[in-house]
């Protein structure tokens, strides 16, 4: 009759150190690909929006003008699916959970004002540019039907 | 007659994983019969596939459940690529395989220290838990996530084993088929854990058969049921047998479940050997249209999907029958004649998981 069979395993647990870390005392590892939270290279962002239609969770809003991007880190289930979908890849999945809050909320990201600039001085050179494209094709057909008139 | 009573147990109880209602039929100490309802969890995922497109509910299938994840996200994608007629490449086969074992390790150490628990053996319950970790450990190393993988999507697999991870999962097994090797003799040869095991809850086979039982249950009842025989993913190039046993009490199910960790182990190994080099997804073009009906083998039985795709981004129909819901009939059969006192045991020996059995 086997009596008692945990014996030996239990009197050799006496002798073990824990095996439990006492987080959050002990800072926690986390290997590289645990996914902890979603993270944001804001400044590389065109405001697309795919991000927004992948989300299965509905946790993220995105404003092209004003040029911000918002994640609700507490719908976020850090699926990572956001980060798949992105055109210019500038979502990242990396590690450290989201700690508690007080309140839950969304965060705000906003491009950062050289990265405005940077975007409004492309958009008014591309705006100059059309308008001249669109003065050097009034001009060329005012000259065409100046010359039919004249023919 | 004897007097009746009924005495409600649960959806909260001290020994319950998850929350099922039973209302016992009690005369003097004896069940007499057992009325079970569920539905205190149910979230209607299957109804989001109307809402969500069809890659986007990879994602919410996984989260059916905690602990069976990896099989359910991993037949929901089945069940589209079988659809879509998608050949998923032969390196992602064999990952799926890879952490679909993981996975049914885990859950049954997660099962094992739930039992011991149940029979109130608390350093056993922790030195499985404790054991489970390393599991848990090496599979948020290679997928990031502990519990919830999110690995798996249409057409294959988004992550990669590299080879320090195979080392990595190699180490692990070794050192866990070591551990479990000294502490399985206390499940099945320590004298106060058969007193509470053995003859406690027998279903014959006859009766498993008609009850359309799955899974470790009906196995120890002595059916020899696993849809892994099936061959999907890489299970149809690897060896294993099935493992049954004639007993049909608690006993058989914790011996047949300690067996199957020991044959994971020797799964996994297999094919991280033959691990073939190449892609990790096919490309998927287009929605899916049709029909398509999977059965795969999750740690607790067989699981069906069921989906149903009319062309467009959101699916018509999805329905998961998960292998809790096939055992609930066994188990009332098994509660029949019971103690009082083993109620509690005899729920845990079928691997109740009511999550998923709600969806
Ligand atoms: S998908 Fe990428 S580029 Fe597009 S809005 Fe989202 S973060 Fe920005
Ligand atoms: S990780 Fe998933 S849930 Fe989180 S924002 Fe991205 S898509 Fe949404």
């Amino acid at each position: 009759m086997a009596v008692m069979k945990f014996v030996p395993e239990a009197l050799k647990n006496l002798f073990k150190p824990p095996v439990t870390t006492s987080y959050p005392f002990e800072p926690a590892e986390y290997p590289e690909r645990a996914r902890g939270h979603i993270s944001i290279d804001i400044d590389n962002c065109i405001g697309c929006g795919m991000c927004v239609r992948a989300c299965p969770l509905g946790a993220l809003k995105v404003d092209k003008n004003a040029g911000t991007w918002e994640i609700d880190r507490f719908d976020c289930v850090v699926c990572g699916y956001c980060a798949e979908k992105c055109p210019k890849k500038c979502l990242h999945v990396i590690p450290g959970y989201q700690t508690p809050e007080r309140e839950k909320e969304g965060v705000l990201y906003k491009k950062s004002e050289e990265a405005l600039k940077a975007e409004a001085e492309k958009k008014a050179e591309a705006a100059r540019k059309a308008a001249e494209a669109k003065a050097a094709m009034e001009a060329k057909k005012k000259a065409e039907e100046e010359a039919k008139a004249e023919g | 007659m004897k007097k009746r009573s009924i005495v409600p147990y649960g959806p909260q109880h001290p020994v319950l994983p998850e929350p099922i209602h039973l209302d016992l039929v009690i005369e003097d100490e004896k069940i007499v019969e057992a009325i079970p309802s569920v539905g205190f969890i149910h979230r209607g995922l299957e109804n989001l596939v109307q809402k969500r497109d069809f890659n986007q509910m990879a994602y919410v299938a996984e989260r059916v459940c905690g602990i069976c994840s990896f099989g359910h996200g991993f037949g929901y994608c089945e069940a589209i690529e079988d659809i879509m007629d998608i050949e998923v490449p032969d390196r992602a086969k064999y990952l799926r395989t890879i952490w679909f074992e993981l996975s049914r390790m885990h859950s049954h150490f997660l099962w094992l220290g739930l039992l011991a628990d149940g029979f109130g053996f608390e350093n056993l319950f922790y030195q499985c838990w404790r054991i489970r970790e390393k599991i848990l450990d090496v599979l948020e190393l290679t997928t990031g996530g502990r519990v919830i993988f999110s690995v798996n999507k249409v057409g294959g697999v988004m992550k990669d084993i590299t080879p320090e991870m195979a080392g990595a999962i190699l180490d692990m097994l070794a050192s866990v088929k070591k551990e479990l090797k000294a502490i399985a003799p206390t499940f099945t040869e320590d004298y106060a854990v058969k007193s509470r095991l053995v003859g406690v809850g027998v279903l014959t086979k006859q009766q498993a058969h008609d009850l359309g039982c799955a899974g470790p249950f009906a196995r120890a009842s002595g059916i020899a049921t696993d849809m892994r025989k099936l061959g999907y993913a890489a299970y149809g190039d690897i060896d294993f047998d099935v493992i049954t046993s004639n007993d049909g009490d608690s006993y058989a199910r914790c011996y047949v479940r300690i067996r199957e960790i020991f044959q994971s182990i020797s799964i996994i190994e297999q094919a991280i050997e033959k691990l073939p080099e190449g892609e990790l997804a096919a490309a998927v073009k287009g929605n899916p249209k049709g029909e398509s009906f999977i059965r795969i083998e999750q740690p607790r039985g067989e699981a069906i999907y069921y989906v149903s795709a009319n062309g467009s981004p959101h699916l018509d129909r999805m329905r998961v029958r998960t292998p809790t819901f096939a055992n609930l009939a066994g188990l009332c059969e098994t509660l029949k004649g019971a103690d009082y006192a083993d109620v509690g045991l005899l729920i845990l020996t079928i691997d109740p998981c009511i999550s998923c059995t709600e969806r």
